[in-house]
């Protein structure tokens, strides 16, 4: 099964290199990584999808969780969660293939044609990977090109989330409180 | 406020943390630190001749003294000959700073001379690490680090310095406050857990006690105490948890594991409880984990949230500090007197004497430690590097003082023995330290023979000379066919090398000879070295092969003979 584990970090040089290294030596698999900036400033926010039948993701949170710079990670596979993945598909296109390309992809699966050439389309697509992967078999009887991916974000739906909110107090509110409720 | 250089910062930081001793190895890129060092008299400069001993002798000098230790390197080659010793305080879990040169600032990246991404090499290895770009970030990197270093799991922290920053003038003030919002170790212990673990311990008719290094660093000498005497509970250890728990105490059943004592590993196959405490169940010790104390269930206390469930199932973790936890723990436990079970493994012990030296003419290891321990009274703190003669120091000194055994366990490092003698006695100045080595590893570090004469470090040296790599060569017999590859190992006259360094030396060949050579030891000032001519191809017993269950122990062949005379 799919987790996946959010997590922030403080924005300081070297992070993502302890992230990888810890998940490398601990022979952890994972499916994708993502960073980019938090809500709070001075603080990434990173989303780790794991494959939890060959890797032990509970060990996972707890080793990512012993970096010095990781302020918090929860393990959200359990939470009501929304994942998006975007991905950007260059496709090879003829007159012939051209309208059914563009059918496919703006009609049945709402994304965007974002480039097109007399022998290729660009086709922009946010969803969950499912979705992505779809569309992405339909196009490969046509001839991707390139493809480029994101890999997975994640966020909890409802006002609540399992990362501290705006503002550096709640950050460390937020860690004490983990800090307590740990057993 | 005068702006201060930065390597007048490091220094003045270094001893608003408590620093006294710091052992190193100068090069290109401290020069200006080491430049500043007169400035300094109150930070003594232990100059080593090997980077690896300046890490080695930090982690021992951390281990007996309870502070931080520091090293410095150079960059580059120095910085890479720390990696050894910063990974065996990393697997031992020693509070370490280690300070490394970097190239000047505009050179990195640039492949310059000497220039070596040591922060890179090191992130497996330390618990945190810095690479410092502004003399005014100094102060505050050095506070973090030993505090991150000596809390929590303690463990290595890195800090890499390029030259010009130690020339770069800024403030200094050194901080008030932290600011680590991803770091605050978990100290007390849930009270619902302990709780839950009070109600296993009463319930429990066949208990056992298993303990790590984690009692020493928190000093949870008399809490550990309090919970086996109140519950009379036997107490075994791993081989970093000894000195944790008085050996001699009727409640002890020795050190566990691959080379542990029958009876511990007997008992602990039999327990219906183990409460493992500052441990974290290495391989060493539980041998096959999935036949490991199978009957049991475990509680597991442990500073360390991410060693509980790492290798073995729990039904009770405890995250905390062991003394907090203990001491919460000994407030509910039942006072209740086991005898059943005690005598059970008074039983186990009778029958299965692992501690028992056997009665021979021969100059065997067992009992050359032993007499280490007669002839000091047990008041050494003894060293040791990794292999034969330090599972015969593990087995058969006794060790009632507390954190009386400094030896590499989680890296296994042959070498270490040396600079970690060195390190421990210029830790501990008045009491008796002696390095037991091997004739392979002492060849690793032999060098700082020169550093304990110039710094005149009073270091008692007993080599097991035995011409092997012993503990290898025990496995190709006993797993290869006897095929001794690569492990006969032909030495130099240890006494002359010894001469030539100007340390006092004697040989030992006979067994009669053992004592007096001892006692010429100790009643000579300084170091003192003695070259023990053992038995060949003595092996470790008991053991326990790999892939078996700890109960499934090879005890040794020739029991018959052994003497009556316990220990």
């Amino acid at each position: 099964m799919k987790r996946t584990l959010v997590m922030l970090v403080e924005d300081k040089p070297g992070v993502l290199n302890r992230v990888t290294s810890m998940i490398r030596r601990r022979n952890f698999n994972i499916d994708s990584i993502t960073v980019g900036h938090s809500v709070n400033p001075g603080f990434s926010r990173m989303v780790i999808s794991v494959d939890g039948a060959t890797t032990a993701v509970e060990q996972v949170r707890k080793q990512l969780d012993k970096i010095i710079e990781v302020v918090k990670i929860t393990d959200i596979s359990e939470e009501n969660i929304i994942s998006r993945e975007l991905a950007l598909i260059k496709v090879e296109s003829t007159p012939e293939t051209r309208a059914e390309i563009v059918r496919i992809a703006t009609d049945v699966y709402r994304a965007n044609v974002v480039d097109f050439t007399p022998e290729s389309i660009i086709i922009e697509i946010s969803g969950d990977e499912d979705k992505v992967n779809s569309l992405i078999d339909l196009l490969r009887g046509f001839g991707v090109i390139e493809l480029a991916r994101t890999g997975r974000i994640a966020i909890t739906r409802g006002k609540l989330g399992p990362l501290p909110k705006a503002g550096e107090e709640q950050v460390k509110k937020q860690k004490n409180r983990k800090t307590k409720a740990s057993k | 406020m005068a702006k201060l250089k930065g390597s007048q910062i490091l220094c003045e930081s270094l001893l608003k943390e408590g620093t006294e001793v710091v052992f190193g190895f100068p090069g290109g890129a401290v020069l200006p630190l080491y430049d500043t060092l007169p400035q300094y008299p109150d930070l003594r400069h232990i100059l080593v001749r090997h980077e690896q001993a300046a890490a080695h002798a930090a982690d021992a000098y951390a281990r007996v003294t309870g502070k931080v230790g520091v090293c410095f390197a150079t960059s580059g080659p120095g910085a890479t000959n720390l990696v050894t010793g910063i990974a065996n305080a990393h697997l031992d879990s020693v509070p370490m700073v280690a300070i490394t040169g970097q190239v000047a600032r505009p050179f990195i990246g640039k492949d310059a001379f000497q220039e070596i991404d040591i922060i890179g090499i090191t992130v497996p290895i330390t618990k945190h690490s810095y690479a410092v770009r502004k003399a005014e970030e100094l102060s505050t990197v050095i506070k973090e680090a030993f505090h991150i270093a000596s809390t929590g799991r303690p463990g290595p922290v890195l800090i890499d310095i390029p030259k010009d920053v130690f020339d770069e003038e800024a403030n200094f003030n050194y901080p008030e406050k932290l600011d680590l919002p991803g770091y605050e170790p978990t100290i007390h212990g849930h009270p619902l857990q302990i709780k839950k673990a009070a109600k296993l311990i009463n319930e429990a008719k066949r208990p056992v006690i298993i303990t790590g290094r984690g009692i020493i660093i928190s000093k949870a000498y008399s809490e550990l105490k309090e919970l086996a005497e109140k519950a009379q509970i036997p107490v075994t250890y791993t081989l970093l948890g000894i000195g944790g728990f008085p050996e001699s105490h009727v409640l002890s059943f020795g050190m566990l594991g691959m080379h542990g004592m029958a009876y511990a590993n007997l008992a602990i196959d039999s327990a219906d409880l183990i409460i493992a405490i500052g441990m974290r169940f290495d391989d060493r010790a539980t041998s096959n984990v999935s036949r490991f104390a199978t009957q049991a269930q475990i509680i597991h206390i442990d500073i360390d949230p991410a060693e509980i469930g790492k290798n073995l199932k729990i039904t009770v973790p405890i995250v905390g500090d062991c003394k907090n936890v203990l001491t919460e723990l000994n407030k509910i436990i039942e006072s209740q007197p086991r005898v059943e079970w005690v005598r059970e493994i008074e039983q186990l012990r009778h029958d299965h004497p692992s501690h028992i030296i056997r009665d021979t003419e021969a100059l065997i290891p067992q009992y050359v430690i032993r007499q280490i321990y007669e002839i000091t009274k047990g008041k050494a703190t003894i060293v040791t590097g990794v292999g034969q003669h330090q599972m015969w120091s593990a087995q058969h000194y006794v060790y009632d003082k507390p954190n009386s055994l400094v030896s590499s366990g989680g890296l296994g490092t042959m070498g270490f023995e040396l600079p970690a003698g060195m390190g421990a006695k210029v830790g501990i100045p008045n009491e008796i330290v002696w390095t037991i080595a091997g004739d392979g590893g002492f060849q690793m570090t032999i060098q700082e023979l020169a550093t304990i004469v110039q710094e005149n470090i009073g270091l008692k040296i007993a080599i097991m000379n035995n011409g092997y790599l012993g503990m290898v060569r025990q496995w190709q017999e006993l797993f290869y066919q006897r095929r001794y590859v690569a492990t006969p190992l032909a030495g130099p006259d240890f006494v002359k090398v010894a001469d030539a360094y100007g340390i006092p030396a004697l040989r030992v060949e006979h067994k009669l000879d053992v004592i007096p050579a001892i006692q010429k030891a100790m009643e000579t000032d300084g170091p003192f070295l003695i070259d023990f001519r053992i038995e060949p191809e003595e092996n470790v017993f008991p053991m326990v092969a790999p892939g078996a269950s700890i109960a499934e122990i090879l005890e040794e062949p020739n029991k018959d003979e052994a003497s009556l005379a316990s220990k």
